[in-house]
């Protein structure tokens, strides 16, 4: 078991409008991507923002050796309850996750 | 007139310069900064049309909503005289997409005011389209009703008085909208909202170049050089013609590789093969990419899929409130190991004040209290837990009014002071960093719409003018 942000070059959110959530996985090479792929689920992933893994759309990338999730944003952007504008801390969640 | 190529594994040798459209783009967007040589460089490589994107949601729904810029007046009006000065070097058309952020009518007033003060100080006459994205609130909430607008996946529910609430929408302009405007034979195109990718590939698709090219190449390009090394040079080339694009950024050892340009279709993107446009959408699944040299990329392979109906997205922001801000800093280590216990006590305590000394609902008004160091990034989500040595405390208040904002936060000040933990101790105070401690942001907005409007005739939703400065 490792956290998967130590096995990848880096993993990156951004908005994807307003209203999504977009993560990317840089895996950085085709064993690690393999690794990632295999062994990242996207329910996983799903629990982490307390979605429903039905929203969450993946995309599995060998050609970049990099895995993409989008979902819904966990709040609207600029909502009052939202806390980060630009999507950007939120790659943190999945980072840390144990794989 | 032949121009020769940017570097010699072109496929588009100088005796076929008409079958290609040289697009230049100086950056992501004007106020971001460019590399004057590199766009120096660029001008010498004899574009067609020099275009740059002025704005986007990523800021959040303030901009659109107050209808104004966020950035400096003074960035704009250096980084826009650069490139008038470009334009009049190239003698081809400029246009800037998206003006002013949020791309309101206001916002295109306030480039065009820029535009003509930069004109009368470089001596120059220039005719200029101006094209206007901000809907009629009542039309949209008509055309709302009349079933002519779709949500998008993620879209909220919204009714016609949700529309009718908003301060500002704006339609998002393609390549049909952008072209109208070139064709007026203007030096310079403001245009207000536009899809990001629209002013990139107008041009190229005008002067018949391949569709699913123009569009890729036109999203390659919308944030400059990010999609190739040295991405704060900014400054990036794209050659359109009938079968592809190739891109090349301008900056002194910058480099484009197939990966860097094909993972560019991974940012800020839900989808990173499907891109929807007015009027169809862009699918990349085919693409192939070649790496010309160290520098440049050609793509081909991409593909547009026109779509059965015209339709325009729509961007909207309403006001949500007015918000109320006030921070201290937590430093003594009981406090900080119980900061959350602590943050709970207060909101339930001065909420309860709130409802009982103010004219005000438990609907009408949110009051947070945020702990910077402990939990701010994720709330009920974090998942670490840590021991920090101090811990910034933001309490956050919105109401209907100013006034009830500033109120809430004058309840609230006295908690943030001196909460102690237990009634037992002796009265605790905590660090304010300013007096007062409560900042004012007056009223804040909330995006309200992402959907789809379907218009019978492009310009249905759009208008454009022609006028003469300078």
């Amino acid at each position: 078991m490792a956290e998967l942000r130590t096995l990848v070059t880096k993993v990156r959110s951004k908005n994807a409008g307003p209203f999504w959530l977009t993560i990317d996985i840089f895996c950085g090479s085709p064993e690690a991507y393999a690794q990632v792929s295999r062994d990242l689920k996207t329910s996983r992933v799903a629990t982490a923002f307390n979605a429903d893994s039905q929203t969450v759309k993946r995309f599995d990338m060998p050609d970049l050796n990099v895995v993409k999730f989008s979902l819904p944003r966990p709040t609207v952007q600029g909502a009052i309850a939202d806390r980060d504008m630009h999507g950007a801390s939120w790659a943190a969640l999945v980072g840390e996750l144990e794989i | 007139m032949a121009r020769a190529p940017l570097h010699p594994g072109s496929p588009h040798p100088a005796d076929r310069p008409t079958s290609m459209t040289r697009v230049l783009i100086p950056s992501g967007a004007l106020g971001l900064n460019y590399d004057p040589e590199a766009l120096a460089r660029g001008v010498a490589a004899r574009p067609d049309i020099i275009a740059v994107d002025g704005g986007s949601t990523d800021s959040g729904p303030s901009y659109l909503g107050r209808g104004v810029s966020k950035y400096a007046r003074a960035s704009t009006k250096l980084e826009w005289a650069g490139l008038m000065k470009a334009r009049a070097i190239a003698g081809v058309p400029l246009v800037i997409g998206t003006a002013g952020t949020c791309g309101t009518d206001a916002a295109v007033d306030w480039m065009l005011d820029i535009t003509r003060e930069i004109a009368t100080e470089q001596g120059t006459s220039l005719k200029v389209a101006v094209l206007r994205s901000s809907q009629d609130i009542g039309r949209v909430a008509e055309s709302f009703e009349a079933g002519n607008i779709a949500p998008l996946p993620g879209a909220p529910d919204v009714t016609a008085q949700d529309i009718q609430a908003c301060s500002n929408i704006v339609a998002l302009a393609g390549a049909e909208q952008i072209s109208a405007a070139l064709q007026t034979g203007a030096d310079i195109v403001i245009a207000g909202r536009t899809t990001d990718t629209a002013i990139i590939a107008a041009l190229p698709l005008m002067q018949g170049c391949h569709g699913g090219g123009a569009w890729h190449g036109a999203k390659i390009g919308e944030c400059g050089a990010l999609c190739a090394t040295n991405p704060q040079s900014g400054v990036i080339m794209i050659d359109f013609d009938d079968a592809g694009f190739t891109v090349t950024p301008m900056a002194d050892g910058a480099h484009a590789s197939p990966h860097t340009v094909s993972a560019h279709m991974l940012y800020e993107n839900s989808d990173p093969f499907i891109l929807h446009e007015p009027g169809g959408h862009l699918d990349v699944t085919g693409a192939r990419y070649t790496a010309l040299d160290e520098t440049s990329v050609r793509v081909e392979g991409s593909k547009w899929v026109p779509s059965d109906r015209y339709t325009v997205k729509l961007e909207g922001a309403r006001p949500a409130g007015c918000r109320t801000v006030l921070m201290a800093l937590l430093r003594d280590p009981r406090y900080v190991a119980n900061a959350a216990l602590w943050a709970e006590d207060i909101v339930t305590k001065c909420t309860a004040k709130v409802l009982d000394r103010m004219d005000i609902t438990a609907e009408e008004f949110t009051l947070e209290i945020r702990l910077m160091g402990h939990s701010a990034s994720f709330g009920m989500l974090e998942t670490r837990h840590a021991d920090p040595v101090e811990i910034g405390v933001i309490g956050i208040i919105t109401a209907p009014t100013e006034d009830q904002a500033a109120e809430i936060g004058k309840l609230l000040n006295p908690y943030l002071l001196h909460h102690p933990l237990t009634q037992e101790e002796e009265q605790p105070t905590f660090a304010f960093l300013f007096s007062p401690p409560d900042m004012h942001q007056g009223t804040v907005y909330e995006f309200a719409l992402h959907h789809v409007m379907h218009l019978t005739d492009p310009m249905d939703a759009f208008r454009l003018e022609v006028t003469h400065i300078g």
